[in-house]
């Protein structure tokens, strides 16, 4: 950035030109005693051309040439971005080979980006340049604004149809959540549910377990308070942890949406696509004073970052950890740590349970039939590998897998299925959403209410006027 | 080029002076000097004064990025906006942190290194190479580089910290006091090549003869830099200075591939708010207000340094 800036000054020129002058007597006077750099370099230059050159005749050479001159690609050829790593990316990489496997060895491009922010502007970005993908993953809650924006074309029964599928093959949750003015903006791959993971053992010294070697039901408030109480006097330490430091503002977000909505006074957090703040303010405090509650009482942490609060319950130095499934990877690799999970109880008036979905979208492009026809046949052959999808925690939304033998079988991950049915999901805002603008926000106040530094009161207001910018502002879609 | 020598007149002083001086160009070279300037001309144009001209413009109403035309007309709304937001102050001061961090180190160690280079005989290049090959790399590699030096207890940094009998901590960018001083250190080490570049090209055109007057006179090494070379590169120390503040004022590549911003927001600079709003929030409007105000402070920071400094010449005079 700064080299291109300074180029532009003239003046810059005449010192570097002069320095260069010298450096020519230099070379002439040094050229006898060998290799000049000049030649050195050129050579360099010379040998660096040949693979590239080399590149453009084989297989991936066609798309280095479609990158640099912008010839196309075989129109077989489905482009496919996504936002999978770790655990998730390595399934993800299993799935797009079964789909090699059936359609031949070029037949897909698949592109993964970094999460959040930085992926959903990458494909409003190509969208709106005109060179998006075929086929995108989206998280539900960030296709709304996607969609809001005509970034997407509709999924209509006849593309679901053209690859036998209908909406009845889908869970209701996920599938009703994504109709947005009647039409389907997206194909739910999955649910991915706030969870509560436990260690058996700690759990076992305080009694929670059941015959079975389950961890017991916690019905009510009473119940689940009692719980953290033993768990704590086995742990002389936290019994429960909730990462809330270091940057982690989604985890405070996932916890407090998860327990608000069990209220049966719960409105939205924002209404009217994010243009009003909704929020019901008492069922805000009674559940930031309850959670501040347990951390005066040492039950929860004050403040450990993602990976800390994960290593306590891994360790036993806590017997409970809420977080997203996708962890289950994770806790699978430690040696020796046997650990469940079941779904977040129901403390108050109802169940519900913070969550999300991965999808898949079809940017808008001109498509022929044929490539319409391509990119459903892919959200197809994912549907059909989601048993693959399901090792890595998430709840598949497509129900001949969801409903197979193989699938309840599958433990842990069956044990919490159930959460797909009560999910709630973030209210639409245009930057509002998994990993947005409104969940840095919202969350970072709440990670401070649980270190204790700011009162449920204060945190509110900081929410208030923080947000109050968005609130404000028409929405740019 | 050749001609340049120690006694360059200074422009306003020509002026000044009531010499005429007169083109060998005659009015019909004009023509063709245009059709030169041209192929420039169409670029410069293109994309520098027509998006600048569009920027102006968009900053008054509710641009999106994904919607065609300009939208509704906000007036100075996005101004407003910008002017009352916490972290677009905050975006600002970074930058003019990275700025007080960068400029200093990047103007003193360049002029040290270049006259430290400049008294070789033998093997100068090896110098002038090293120091000038890290400012060839790009932002994303230089970035990775400091990245892996960083990395809390196993990187570098943290090697030469317990050989000091310093417990490394959780790393220097990963607290938001020394974030910014991590991703400072780099840029130095990037770009310190090109002001290097200048001050050896400046001191290359002292003439010889100075010093050796000074020798004789029994002028010691440091009288001589004193009183010879650091006057005569007072024109470069003003070129590299006004250059180095603009650039440090444009941050963006290291901060966003080494940070992201963060610790939070602790090292946010406000090019990368203009881009979070242009393109993650999708609000080219207020983005364009954001480039608009940035762009202010730009001016009028240049606009102080170049008064200060005609008065600093003034008084020399």
């Amino acid at each position: 950035m700064s080299a291109r800036a300074r180029l532009w000054f003239p003046h810059t020129t005449h010192a570097a030109a002069a320095a260069h002058d010298k450096e020519v007597v230099n070379d002439m006077a040094r050229s006898s005693t060998g290799l000049s750099r000049r030649a050195f370099l050129a050579a360099g230059l010379g040998a660096a051309t040949v693979p590239l050159l080399a590149g453009c005749s084989s297989g991936t050479g066609t798309t280095v040439a479609a990158g640099l001159f912008g010839t196309k690609l075989p129109t077989s050829t489905l482009i496919y971005w996504n936002l999978f790593g770790g655990g998730d990316g390595t399934r993800m990489q299993a799935m797009e080979a079964g789909y090699e496997k059936q359609y031949g060895a070029n037949s897909l491009q698949a592109t993964t980006f970094a999460w959040g922010n930085p992926y959903y502007t990458k494909v409003t970005l190509a969208t709106v340049g005109n060179k998006p993908p075929d086929v995108a993953v989206s998280h539900l809650t960030r296709a709304k604004p996607l969609w809001d924006g005509g970034l997407l074309e509709p999924i209509t029964d006849d593309d679901l149809a053209s690859v036998g599928l209908s909406a009845s093959d889908f869970s209701q949750r996920p599938w009703n959540e994504q109709r947005t003015d009647g039409q389907n903006i997206c194909v739910p791959l999955d649910t991915h549910p706030l969870v509560m993971f436990y260690n058996d053992d700690v759990c076992r010294k305080a009694g929670l377990m059941d015959s079975s070697g389950t961890l017991k039901k916690l019905n009510n408030l009473d119940e689940f308070e009692s719980a953290l109480a033993a768990i704590s006097k086995v742990t002389k330490g936290p019994a429960m942890t909730i990462a809330n430091v270091a940057g982690e503002t989604a985890t405070p977000w996932r916890v407090f949406w998860t327990f608000y909505n069990q209220h049966s006074q719960a409105t939205p957090f924002l209404s009217d696509n994010g243009s009003k703040l909704t929020v019901n303010e008492d069922v805000f405090n009674d559940v930031t004073t309850r959670l501040q509650s347990w951390v005066k009482k040492g039950w929860v942490n004050s403040g450990l970052d993602y990976a800390t609060a994960e290593s306590y319950m891994f360790t036993g130095k806590a017997g409970l950890y809420l977080e997203g499934e996708w962890e289950i990877t994770t806790a699978q690799s430690v040696k020796g740590l046997k650990f469940g999970i079941v779904p977040v109880p129901t403390l108050y008036d109802k169940a519900a349970t913070q969550a999300d979905s991965h999808t898949f979208v079809l940017p808008r492009k001109d498509r022929t039939p044929e490539q319409r026809k391509q990119a459903m046949l892919f959200i197809r052959s994912m549907l059909d590998q989601s048993l693959t999808w399901a090792k890595g925690g998430h709840i598949p939304a497509y129900q001949p897998v969801a409903r197979s033998a193989a699938y309840k079988t599958l433990k842990p991950q069956s044990d919490y299925a159930s959460v797909a049915s009560s999910a709630v999901y973030d209210d639409p805002a245009w930057y509002g959403g998994s990993g947005s603008t409104f969940e840095n926000i919202v969350g970072a106040q709440l990670g401070l209410v649980q270190q204790l530094t700011l009162s449920p009161q204060e945190a509110l207001q900081a929410i208030k006027s923080q947000l109050s910018v968005y609130l404000n502002t028409p929405s740019p879609l | 080029m050749t001609t340049a020598t120690a006694a360059r007149p200074r422009p306003r002083a020509v002026r000044n002076s009531g010499l005429t001086y007169r083109s060998p160009l005659q009015r019909k070279d004009g023509r063709s000097a245009w059709l030169f300037l041209a192929p420039f001309g169409v670029f410069y144009l293109a994309f520098l004064l027509g998006p600048t001209i569009y920027m102006l413009v968009m900053s008054f109403f509710n641009t999106s990025m994904v919607r065609t035309g300009l939208g509704s007309f906000a007036g100075f709304a996005n101004y407003a906006e910008m002017l009352t937001r916490p972290d677009f102050w905050s975006s600002l001061l970074h930058t003019l942190q990275f700025t007080l961090y960068t400029t200093p180190p990047l103007v003193i160690l360049a002029f040290v290194f270049a006259v430290l280079t400049n008294r070789f005989n033998r093997g100068q290049w090896f110098f002038r190479l090293a120091f000038f090959l890290p400012f060839i790399l790009p932002s994303a590699t230089i970035s990775l580089i400091w990245v892996f030096v960083f990395t809390p207890s196993t990187g570098l940094w943290a090697m030469v910290e317990t050989w000091f009998g310093i417990t490394p901590g959780s790393g220097v960018l990963s607290s938001p006091n020394t974030a910014m001083i991590g991703v400072a250190i780099a840029t130095v080490w990037w770009t310190l090549g090109f002001n290097f570049v200048l001050y050896i090209a400046g001191l290359q055109e002292i003439p010889r003869e100075l010093y050796e007057a000074a020798a004789v006179d029994g002028a010691s090494a440091w009288s001589q830099i004193r009183f010879i070379t650091i006057p005569m590169l007072a024109r470069t120390t003003t070129l590299v200075v006004l250059l180095q503040i603009i650039a440090s004022l444009k941050i963006f590549d290291q901060v966003y591939l080494m940070t992201g911003g963060g610790p939070g927001i602790s090292t946010q600079v406000s090019l990368q708010l203009i881009t979070g709003t242009a393109f993650t929030d999708n609000r080219l409007g207020a983005a364009s207000a954001a480039s608009v105000l940035l762009f202010i402070v730009i001016i009028v920071i240049a606009i102080i340094r170049q008064l200060t400094d005609r008065s600093a010449a003034k008084k020399e005079a």
